[in-house]
């Protein structure tokens, strides 16, 4: 037993250690500010994270994937996702048919940046660079100001709270569930499906995947349009979230969203880590971000610097650590 | 036969492409807009009479961008990237435009020493602690990516994202806006009726050309983009010469951001030097150096960053907004770095010639 | 059922070009039901391209396969396994994140529920295994597995996924030890009871004599022969494979017993106790001026290590280095040089060449680097450097000016060995000079090697070309497990070194 313990420990190290971290910085935080043992903080995590949750567990696959996967472009879909939606909403168009309309151009996006890395052989963060300023371009297009949202479906599903049984007055919205949902079906694909299982193989090996028979093109252009996915529902929530829409909407979530996959232990060179590993660098980075705003006196530009600190002691930490297992 | 192979070598030639597509916009502009290449003489009391135009302003305004590409071509060339160019620039803006702040220091600021013609800063050292912030920047990449072995493009958006923090920490979170003459002249002012900017330029393009080919640091950076690990085998120090590619592109983005504030007048950490990464990129991939690094031209990388920006100077004189632009040069980027790939070469081959031996173009 | 023929491939007339060598001319393979068939030649000989053809990942330029009777064309691996022809990899192709179980299974994993049955993964890998008698916990990662485990697990996998009726072995037995290589053997013979073509490629010809029917044999491309195993004695083997005439073997042998006078009795580097944890058990080493030293052994003995010691890619963790007296205390590559060392490394792709450099930028490159930065040659002092080293190497290329990618590969080798002469050093290390390149070639480097000797360098030669070794060097030391396990003068025979290399388990035959 104590064996089985061990072996259990060893094995998922990483994600114990993001785990421990997370507590540890949480408790921090609640001894500097007491506010943050409230629950309902604890839930804030969620609400003011669910879309950089939700970008990051698409990253998570995409990183997974290996072979330099990377997805600069989510902060640009979901300004695009924001603007058009709203625009949409703005003259008239039922938002049952911009909400899969939105998806659909998401998913669409995604392949096709999936499509241009897997067969015209350019490098992902050229490509998904290029879909990051196509997506904010279209953005302006579409409007030079932020739209705002006064779409009766749009205000009752984000502003509806939810309580948490058995806590008082805590509460979340339906939009948060978004994110928990979708982390669901990450781990389900990822650990009982074959897709998934290709993800971890061509992550660990493109070559070997390709020798041992897996469908490696289709499953990379697969999880870029996940991805898209991914960043098309960050796109509603967060326009949910702020009822309105702006091509300056998500700048530098890109970085936010690597920061959190690293600090959850995936490795960038692939194949190694997990989405419920995402989900605490999310939270991880969410704690640190309130702490900062918390602290009246640090201005908002103390959080872009801190992001860039903590990516950077988390691939710190993961680099040491894999030079380590190579050695041993 | 003689002929066919100068016309090849011609083709062949790095120059060849970028010079063809700035020549296609020229046209383009001949057949829609001919005033586009009107020159005039203006009076101009404060910096003397001078050149204007739309020639002109592709020069002068284009100078930041051709600044950086001259960085990034050496980034790339060791088969890296600079996404942080943009920051730099900014970071040196907000650098120089506080320095230079008169009310720099002072506890009362009155709105008479805002804009009040000078300072308390000397212009020398302004100058010098803008490099300063560039090279710091070039070599916090360069370190990164050398020594600690991250990954040039995760690297380098550490700063691209933090670097604007790191602006705005500067300036305060405000937009800085100055009034000092003499700093004004970088980006405003004329030398024979030429933008000052265009010397600049031409002295720093001489400066790195003098570096990268009169020294064995061209060949070393050439050699670390082909084949790194062979690089180091044969006994070259791989990681310095990776250093100073970034260090350069750092003193590139610093310059690059002086001449910007000096033209604009202000600072803004979040939008100076906005998508000049991409532009930067897309003027090295057009002027032939290839994303993987190896054979590089300074020069024809600063072809193609003219050709970007009278792209842009065209278009906006087509009146289309500058935002819109944005999805447009995405999409040529794309565009761009597919015709260079390797597929669209072996296709162009097989268009063009039959097997025969490929003779590589060295500069 | 109709019956089957006797024949399951036949490839005739294959043809392969890679830019600037012809890999395979005019060859005919044809591989019967039930046999294992050994196929030999030198590095370089095309039994890997041939490989490849077989298994989609290159097209035939010239040629045609049969399988079953029936033309046709192997447009990928994936196309190859659906077809039954399987390959197991020296370096085992498979995911070392992913479970024993996975591996053996992915891409045809049990559902249910849609979703993967780990349960019946497991029990069904478990199955599979055990059926080649192998026995082990199928959950653990196949990266945390010995490399003859995972040789199983491929096995395993080529036989569950594609119902492999041609098994493709590359080079299976050169990281096993005896007893694994045993239990491999017998799972081959099991195999081919049950009707399995199996391809077997080896350098150790005494496994050859052991599982395989038939021989084919390659040399530069070309097919020597297919033979069958029981009529062809070993000697008669070797010449097919080497295919050179006695009397130059002796041509060389006189002019290494010539040269041998020229040895300095002083050391021209002595290594003390040089140790580096997972690459070199501690190793003492003393080289001469005048002197070649053969560094014999299997890949993965330590030989490259020790290279990459002696020439500072790697500091050792313990022992030291003394060079003409001068102890060193700083490992790098530009240190070596400084100290007269130069390597020729092994990977000539990866570590040797600078591709989309011209010949004469490759050849310059490490007096360059030992120069710096800012003492530039010029181009006139480049050229003077390029041609005298393209003259005395003979090395064929259009121009000095021709980018070093666009030579074969023995004109590449000869340019690393140029880059290095130039730097004019005391001790040349030649890490497999001659893989992969042409039998003229071949011979040129190892006369070089003996004619640099006489000029009083010190050559330290390794390869895993035991002829060669022989064949040139003054003394030879024999490295196993990451240790010095032997030292030969150069007159020992082939079969004692053999014996040493193989340590004393194997050799039966």
């Amino acid at each position: 037993m104590v064996q089985r313990i061990k072996l259990y420990i060893v094995q998922n190290g990483p994600l114990l250690l993001t785990f421990a971290v997370f507590l540890l910085v949480y408790f921090v935080g609640a001894q500097m500010y007491p506010v943050m043992q409230k629950p309902q903080v604890f839930f804030n995590l969620f609400i003011n994270d669910s879309s950089l949750l939700l970008v990051s567990i698409g990253m998570t696959m995409v990183i997974l994937s290996g072979g330099g996967g990377i997805d600069l472009s989510v902060g640009g879909v979901i300004a695009l996702v924001s603007t058009a939606s709203a625009a949409m909403l703005r003259s008239g168009v039922s938002p049952y048919v911009v909400l899969p309309l939105m998806i659909v151009m998401g998913v669409a996006l995604g392949a096709l940046m999936g499509w241009i890395i897997q067969y015209l052989k350019v490098q992902p963060f050229i490509a998904t660079l290029m879909g990051l300023y196509f997506t904010r371009g279209m953005a302006y297009i579409i409007s030079l100001t932020s739209v705002t949202i006064k779409d009766a479906v749009y205000k009752k599903i984000a502003l509806t709270p939810i309580y948490i049984p058995f806590m008082e007055k805590a509460y979340i919205y339906p939009t948060t569930l978004v994110g928990p949902i979708m982390l669901l079906i990450a781990i389900y694909l990822l650990s009982f499906s074959r897709f998934g299982r290709t993800i971890y193989a061509m992550g660990n090996n493109e070559q070997s995947a390709l020798l041992m028979g897996l469908a490696v093109p289709r499953t990379k252009v697969l999880v870029y349009a996940f991805s898209g996915l991914c960043s098309a529902l960050a796109g509603i929530v967060f326009s949910m979230s702020l009822l309105a829409g702006y091509g300056q909407f998500a700048t530098g979530m890109e970085l936010d969203s690597i920061a959190s996959v690293v600090i959850g232990g995936t490795s960038l060179a692939g194949g190694v880590g997990n989405v419920i590993g995402t989900l605490f660098g999310v939270l991880i980075h969410g704690t640190i971000v309130s702490i900062l705003q918390f602290n009246g006196t640090l201005s908002s530009w103390w959080t872009r610097i801190g992001v860039g600190v903590l990516t950077l002691i988390a691939i710190g930490i993961q680099s040491v650590t894999y030079i380590k297992r190579k050695h041993s | 036969m003689k002929q066919m192979s100068f016309l090849r070598r011609i083709r062949d030639s790095r120059l060849f492409w970028p010079l063809m597509a700035w020549f296609i916009i020229l046209l383009f502009n001949a057949i829609v807009k001919p005033s586009f290449f009107k020159l005039s003489i203006m009076p101009d009391p404060v910096y003397g009479n001078h050149l204007y135009g739309n020639l002109i302003d592709i020069f002068n305004n284009g100078a930041p961008l051709i600044l950086v590409s001259i960085g990034m071509t050496l980034v790339i060339a060791t088969g890296g990237i600079d996404l942080s160019v943009g920051a730099v620039i900014a970071i040196s803006a907000a650098m120089g435009t506080v320095l230079i702040n008169p009310a720099l220091g002072q506890k009362l600021i009155s709105n008479e020493i805002l804009t009040r013609n000078a300072t308390n800063t000397p212009l020398p050292l302004i100058i010098l602690a803008d490099l300063a912030a560039g090279t710091l920047c070039g070599l916090w990449n360069g370190l990164l990516v050398s020594r600690a072995r991250i990954q040039p493009m995760v690297a380098t958006l550490i700063l691209m994202v933090a670097g604007r923090g790191i602006a705005q920490l500067i300036t305060g979170g405000q937009i800085m806006t100055i009034y000092y003459t003499p700093y004004f002249w970088f980006g405003n002012g004329y030398i024979l009726g030429l933008p000052v900017s265009i010397y600049i330029v031409a002295l720093v393009f001489i400066l790195v050309w003098l570096l990268v080919r009169k020294t064995a640091i061209g060949l070393f950076i050439e050699s670390v983009g082909t084949n790194a690990r062979s690089t180091y085998y044969s006994g070259i120090n791989e990681q310095n010469v990776t250093l100073l590619a970034y260090v350069v592109c750092g003193i590139c983005g610093a310059i690059a951001g002086l001449i910007f504030s000096s033209y604009v007048h202000s600072a803004d950490g979040n939008n100076n030097g906005m998508y000049y990464e991409l532009d930067a990129i897309l003027a090295v991939v057009m002027g032939g150096t290839l994303m993987t690094g190896g054979r590089f031209s300074i020069f024809a990388s600063i072809i193609g960053a003219v050709v970007i920006w009278t792209f842009t100077v065209t278009v906006y004189s087509l009146g289309v907004p500058a935002n819109a632009l944005l999805a447009a040069k995405a999409v040529l980027v794309l565009v761009v770095i597919l015709l260079y790939s390797d597929f669209a070469r072996r296709l162009r081959y097989q268009l063009f010639e039959r097997r025969g031996s490929h003779h590589g173009t060295a500069n | 059922m109709a019956e089957l023929s006797k024949e399951i491939v036949i490839m005739k007339g294959i043809d392969k070009y890679y830019p600037g060598v012809q890999a395979l001319a005019n060859v005919d393979f044809t591989l019967n039901r039930g046999e294992v068939h050994a196929l030999v030649g030198e590095n370089g000989a095309g039994k890997s391209t041939l490989i490849k053809v077989l298994t989609g990942v290159d097209q035939p330029d010239a040629g045609t396969i049969m399988l079953n009777q029936q033309k046709i064309n192997i447009r990928s691996p994936q196309h190859a396994q659906a077809l039954g022809i399987s390959t197991v990899y020296q370096e085992v192709n498979l995911c070392s994140n992913l479970s024993v179980a996975e591996n053996i299974l992915i891409g045809r994993e049990p559902m249910k529920w849609g979703s993967i049955d780990r349960k019946a993964m497991n029990a069904r890998a478990k199955e599979i295994l055990q059926k080649l008698d192998v026995d082990l916990d199928v959950t653990q990662t196949l990266g945390s597995c010995s490399v003859a485990i995972q040789q199983m697990a491929a096995i395993a996998r080529a036989l569950e996924i594609s119902s492999a009726k041609i098994l493709i072995l590359d080079e299976p037995t050169s990281s096993l030890d005896t007893h694994e290589t045993e239990q491999l053997f017998s799972v081959i013979r099991k195999l081919k009871s049950d009707g399995v073509a199996i391809i077997f490629i080896t350098h150790f010809l005494n496994q050859v004599y052991e599982v395989a029917d038939r021989i084919t044999v390659l040399r530069n491309g070309a097919l020597v022969g297919t033979y069958e195993t029981a009529k062809l004695s070993r000697l008669e083997l070797i010449m097919k494979m080497i295919g050179r005439s006695l009397t130059e073997l002796e041509d060389m042998s006189k002019l290494k017993q010539e040269s041998s006078q020229h040895i300095k009795s002083e050391a021209l580097l002595e290594a003390k106790g040089i140790r580096r944890a997972n690459a070199l058990e501690p190793l003492d080493l003393e080289l001469h001026g005048g002197e070649v030293v053969g560094l014999a052994g299997l890949l993965g003995s330590g030989r490259t290590e020790t290279a990459q010691l002696l020439f500072g890619i790697d500091k050792p963790d313990e022992g030291s280095i003394v060079i003409e007296g001068q102890p060193v205390n700083k490992y790098s590559p530009l240190n070596s040089i400084a100290h007269g060392v130069a390597l020729c490394p092994e990977d000539r792709k990866d570590a040797g060449i600078v591709g989309e450099l011209t010949v004469r930028e490759n050849i310059i490159l490490a007096i360059q680097a030992s120069l710096g930065w800012f003492k530039y040659l010029t181009t006139r002092e480049q050229y003077e450097v390029a041609d005298k080293y393209i003259k005395l190497l003979n090395i064929v290329t259009p121009s000095p000016d021709q980018p070093v990618k666009n030579l074969s590969g023995g004109n590449q080798q000869k340019v690393i060995l140029a880059r290095w002469l130039a730097t004019n050093p005391k001790l040349l290390i030649m890490d497999e000079p001659t893989r992969g390149i042409d039998v003229g070639t071949k011979a040129e480097i190892q006369k070089l090697v003996i004619s640099l000797a006489e000029e009083g360098k010190s050559c330290l030669f390794i390869s895993s070309e035991l002829e060669e070794v022989l064949r040139t060097s003054h003394r030879i030391i024999v490295m196993r497990d990451r240790k010095k396990v032997a030292e030969f003068s150069g007159d020992v025979t082939e079969n004692e070194v053999m014996h040493t290399i193989a340590g004393s388990l194997t050799e039966t035959a």
